[in-house]
């Protein structure tokens, strides 16, 4: 898609001291894209696999993705969860094709090379070699050994049934890498409750993948772009808001309570996407009930550097799955999901208010095309400059939605690990 | 329960058909919620969900009031690129008959064209309708346009 190679020059360096500047090759660099699936994706961080109710059997496994790396989503004979990177150790096949399964092991097709499911080497055809003429010719060298030439493992976190794996195994711990606040409203909606998949969305958006995590680190413009949003009161500039960072600022929350009634007239002065007169045909679309588990706020989205949003607007809630191709270009995989206790009128709510979001949706499918013509803007002119300076120029916790806080506390994160 | 289809009706089906097609690829947006029953389904979702028995959908209308919900989106809150789009639709195929009501597949292709950009596959998969006479004519009481394409070229604005 739009992913050809730049040839413009690249990395002009970073604009002064502060962040309330973003260059735009930070969107189009090869280099620097590579430096970040190494030091986001592949360390350090917890990256997003799947949920525990995809695979709910032993031998049941389900296909994701770390960064660009294909791997697998198992649940082991005893009950665990193990991430297996999908590359067979022997000839580096990416043996696994289907997208989800059940397997008592698995078997690269090329030279049928078995793996149990916690990913250890169990057998290798040939490895004494070939009886002829009475002798053993060929085969693996008698000091071969299997132990230790399994699949790669990665380190796994599970938390109220949210599955996160990591290349890295000396990472800390998921908790403390979310840190006290973030893991809070992690925990508000993944609270021990069984999970029951609704379905899936996918969408290519030709844009770097940073763009989308700053899309929702970014609540000024849920209430100029998306007209269901200003219209309903669902996220408006009169809607309280807070907006939460972790330690590090790379993860975040833009927490919302929900306007009711029409705004004042300031609030949508100017602001052409407001449609007084806007009524729904048929308002089941919006038909919101409070639930209890939501402990006041009508919205919490959150952004778990680098690789996921958790989204829960109103009775809608999904799992928002980046996964980068490049510099220019990303996959977004959306998981919605329900509770299994939830009654069957709940779960036709979660369905229909489905229709706000992923590819299509009313406050979701213009965020894709906003994405791409940034990334046309940035392509064309990598050394001039994002300008960042809604809320002034620090990155301080927010209470008001005309703040763009959230990302420059991300781009202050993003400086130190990349040593920009 | 399987009733022997008249050729006559076959003929109007494929006017159905054809006029939905040449409807949605004009742009006439107004037109689209007219081709349905007031209590119609119309469903725009991923094969795999379709297949695995996994309810959610990319778009998930449960009346022709949220049709006509989702022109005005088009119209005046969705942002977007302006494109055109381009239906191949092939003959229905009719899986079944039953008291004035018919059960057919259709394969279909949607090419999609950017200003200044080049045609692109955008969307393919295939129509499972179910079709039943309103005051003489023919409307979907259901229409899934289950797709195989496994990624979307970004965004689905306009009506498949």
């Amino acid at each position: 898609m739009n992913d050809a190679p730049i040839t413009l020059p690249s990395s002009p360096g970073w604009p002064g001291d502060g962040v309330h500047r973003v260059p735009y090759w930070v969107y189009t660099d090869p280099d620097t894209y590579r430096r970040e699936l190494e030091r986001f994706y592949y360390a350090g961080h917890w990256c997003y696999i799947g949920l525990e109710a995809e695979i709910p059997h032993p031998g049941d496994f389900r296909r994701s993705v770390v960064g660009e790396r294909s791997v697998i989503m198992v649940r082991t004979q005893d009950g665990g969860v193990r991430v297996l990177e999908n590359v067979c150790a022997h000839r580096g096949a990416q043996f696994c094709r289907e997208r989800q399964g059940n397997r008592k092991e698995f078997v690269c097709p090329y030279h049928q090379w078995a793996y149990d499911l916690e990913g250890k080497l169990r057998g290798i055809p040939y490895r004494r070699g070939i009886r002829q003429d009475g002798q053993l010719n060929g085969g693996m060298p008698a000091d071969f050994q299997m132990e230790g030439r399994g699949l790669t493992s990665l380190k796994v976190a599970v938390r109220g049934g949210v599955v996160f794996a990591s290349f890295d195994h000396s990472l800390e711990s998921f908790e403390d890498y979310l840190g006290p606040t973030i893991l809070s409203y992690f925990d508000r909606v993944f609270d021990g409750r069984k999970l029951k998949i609704l379905g899936y969305n996918r969408q290519r958006i030709p844009g770097n993948w940073k763009l989308m995590q700053e899309n929702i680190k970014d609540p000024y413009h849920p209430g100029l772009l998306h007209s269901w949003f200003v219209t309903f009161g669902l996220w408006r500039a009169d809607s309280k808001t807070s907006l939460k960072m972790d330690p590090h600022k790379r993860h975040a929350a833009m927490i919302g309570v929900r306007s009711v009634g029409k705004p004042a007239g300031d609030v949508v002065s100017g602001v052409t996407s407001y449609k007084a007169d806007m009524s729904l045909r048929d308002p089941r679309q919006l038909d919101i009930v409070p639930e209890e588990w939501w402990k006041g706020p009508t919205a919490v989205m959150l952004t778990l550097f680098p690789s996921l949003i958790i989204q829960q607007q109103v009775n809608s809630l999904s799992m928002r799955h980046i996964q980068p191709r490049g510099p220019g270009v990303f996959d977004f995989v959306w998981t919605h999901f329900a509770f299994e206790d939830d009654s069957d009128e709940m779960i036709q709510r979660r369905l229909l208010q489905a229709n706000l979001f992923g590819p299509s949706g009313y406050v979701s499918a213009d965020d894709g095309e906003v994405i791409e013509f940034s990334q046309m803007g940035f392509q064309e002119k990598p050394d001039q400059q994002c300008l960042l300076e809604m809320g002034g120029h620090d990155s301080e916790e927010a209470t008001n939605i005309a703040s763009e806080t959230l990302i420059r506390g991300m781009y202050q994160y993003w400086r130190r690990v990349m040593g920009v | 329960m399987n009733q022997a289809l008249e050729p006559l009706v076959y003929t109007e089906l494929l006017q159905l058909y054809a006029e939905y097609t040449a409807t949605v690829d004009a742009g006439n947006w107004d037109g689209w919620p007219e081709f349905f029953t007031e209590d119609c389904v119309y469903k725009l979702q991923p094969r795999e969900n379709h297949e695995r028995g996994l309810p959610l959908a990319t778009l998930h209308f449960h009346s022709k009031g949220m049709l006509q919900d989702r022109v005005y989106g088009i119209r005046e809150t969705l942002f977007h690129d302006p494109y055109y789009q381009r239906h191949v639709v092939s003959l229905p195929r009719v899986l079944a008959v039953d008291r004035g009501r018919w059960f057919l597949e259709a394969n279909y292709a949607v090419f999609r064209t950017k200003l200044g950009e080049i045609s692109t596959v955008f969307n393919v998969g295939r129509y499972l309708d179910e079709v039943v006479r309103v005051d003489g004519a023919l409307k979907f009481a259901s229409r899934f346009c289950i797709y195989d394409s496994e990624m979307i070229p970004n965004a689905i604005i306009y009506p498949i």
